[in-house]
């Protein structure tokens, strides 16, 4: 028992070394004054003072945030609303359809998400770039949201809603004083993951984003192309951060709200 | 008890997604492939997906999605099965799923370095007496970049299909003699192939469609459907040959997501009873 215990241990470090090595190793050469990814020559904060005097990077950066909390946040709303009309569906093979179509986007490869998408901007004229992106955002990341927050509402006893519509309880009441606090844990796990999906999303925006407009991912892989820049590096060591700390948050959360990690890939 | 406005109130927004996001995009792909570069009505473009490169790019598409499917899996299986034998299991859990938190092209963009010709690899490699070696721009590196990728969504749904599977049931084949490779090939592996069909789906219908890795690590050298797809929407401009090629993509996602489907009625109360 004990040394098969020791090879395990082995193991999942491996794993935990081969996961983080490429992360580590980027940010390791962010402080390198040679402009290489080999051969560390000695200890700077050049690139970092590069990353912020760049203010096109900046920019690029503002734009990813903004467009990753706004279309969160429309994709949370619209979700919700989504995932309520799903739940007090009468019609059951209609409710099924629906959820099937939910999940549609989902399973869908990104660059077919992108290359539909980018034919149907052009055929209703939206403009490339902000708005084309942003909409896209939102649109992949509706499902998702969904996923997250239908199960809470099928937990939830329906009885609380009757008891509140005895005690004379409007509608917008039952909705916001019951039943968006019942599903608290679930909005804000879609709310992330939203953030999550928009903040990683290369493909898609690769397809619908224009001349003008370019969010970090789509940057980061013009940079890359042309070579190496150890500016890419210093931008991972700071993304590498926030991440963590993002991710650190919303363990907490999650934990108080006894929502599992990694439900979005629970069935 | 609702009435039936508030019931379309809510959905106004989200119908309109699902016709607009979902349903349009589809019908257009659909569409386009009708088309050929001037315009005219056609089914040139599925005659062409049938000669000897597109189907020679399927197939090679299919083959290197297949090796990445089958080492995520590979290694995938031991880490969920180990960590869910750990103290705070949870912990362990975010801590392998913050990478996949970190941005794709990051990632990717590390091993760019990490795989050069004067990287840690070939560094490594020289102390043993090989000579620099181009490791970027080699399958090797393009598999191993791929399943680095998909990894963690290969343990997610393995870890929690295996964290349902209820102990007594492995006690139980223990104290029936099964030794631990019947115990794991007879009793675990069995209960939890839900989650494995569940990550091969997660890196599978991915795998076929990968297009940045291709570009950043493997050279151009290999091509998957996403490849081509990108290649005729963005370079050639040819939309009606690369909505072809997306519609046969959606074509094999239907046909994985149905191999690989949930008959989930029976195997789910398993791990409970």
């Amino acid at each position: 028992m004990e040394r098969t215990s020791k090879t395990a241990k082995l193991y999942l470090a491996l794993i935990f070394i081969i996961l983080y090595a490429p992360i580590l190793y980027l940010i390791f050469y962010s402080f390198n004054s040679g402009g290489s990814m080999s051969n560390f020559e000695s200890f700077t904060w050049e690139h970092y003072g590069a990353v912020f005097s760049d203010t096109r990077l900046i920019m690029i950066l503002i734009n990813t945030v903004i467009v990753a909390l706004l279309s969160a946040l429309l994709a949370t709303i619209i979700g919700v609303f989504g995932s309520l009309g799903i739940v007090y569906m009468r019609n059951k093979s209609i409710r099924n359809s629906l959820l099937s179509l939910n999940n549609v986007l989902i399973v869908s490869p990104d660059v077919v998400i992108g290359a539909s998408f980018l034919i149907l901007f052009t055929m209703i004229g939206v403009k490339l770039g902000f708005a084309s992106v942003l909409i896209s955002h939102i649109a992949f990341s509706i499902p998702i949201v969904v996923l997250m927050v239908l199960p809470k509402l099928q937990e939830m006893n329906s009885s609380l809603i009757d008891a509140a519509a005895d005690l004379g309880a409007t509608k917008g009441e039952i909705l916001r004083r019951v039943i968006i606090p019942f599903i608290k844990p679930g909005i804000f796990a879609g709310f992330f993951m939203a953030l999550t999906y928009s903040l990683d999303d290369f493909a898609v925006t690769f397809f619908v984003t224009g001349n003008g407009f370019s969010t970090l991912s789509v940057e980061i892989y013009s940079m890359a192309r042309a070579g190496i820049t150890l500016t890419i590096n210093a931008l991972s060591g700071i993304i590498f951060i926030v991440t963590l700390f993002l991710v650190v948050g919303y363990y907490f959360i999650s934990q108080r709200g006894k929502n599992p990690v990694g439900m979005g890939v629970r069935k | 008890m609702q009435t039936k406005n508030t019931k379309t109130f809510y959905l106004i927004p989200y119908f309109a997604w699902i016709i607009l996001f979902v349903i349009a995009p589809i019908a257009l792909i659909a569409y386009y492939s009708l088309f050929d570069l001037s315009g005219n009505f056609t089914f040139d473009n599925y005659k062409n997906f049938f000669t000897s490169i597109y189907l020679k790019l399927t197939l090679s598409s299919f083959w290197y999605a297949f090796l990445i499917t089958l080492f995520s899996l590979l290694v995938a299986y031991p880490t969920a099965y180990l960590l869910t034998k750990t103290k705070h299991k949870q912990l362990w859990l975010l801590l392998i799923i913050i990478p996949s938190w970190i941005n794709l092209l990051l990632k990717t963009y590390a091993f760019i370095g990490i795989f050069g010709l004067y990287g840690p690899i070939n560094a490594f490699l020289n102390v043993f007496g090989f000579g620099e070696t181009q490791i970027l721009f080699t399958d090797f590196s393009f598999i191993f970049v791929s399943v680095y990728i998909f990894i963690p969504f290969m343990i997610l749904p393995i870890f929690n299909a295996l964290d349902k599977l209820n102990p007594s049931l492995i006690d139980a084949s223990r104290d029936l003699g099964a030794s631990s490779w019947t115990t794991f090939s007879k009793v675990i592996f069995p209960l939890t192939t839900n989650g494995v069909k569940a990550g091969i789906q997660a890196v599978f219908i991915p795998s076929l469609s990968l297009f940045m890795i291709t570009r950043l690590i493997a050279g151009n050298k290999v091509i998957t459907l996403g490849t081509a797809i990108e290649q005729q929407f963005l370079v050639t401009q040819n939309w009606g040959m690369g909505s072809t090629i997306a519609v046969f993509l959606i074509i094999f996602m239907v046909i994985v997501m149905i191999i690989t489907g949930q008959r989930d009625k029976g195997a789910n109360t398993n791990g409970k009873n």
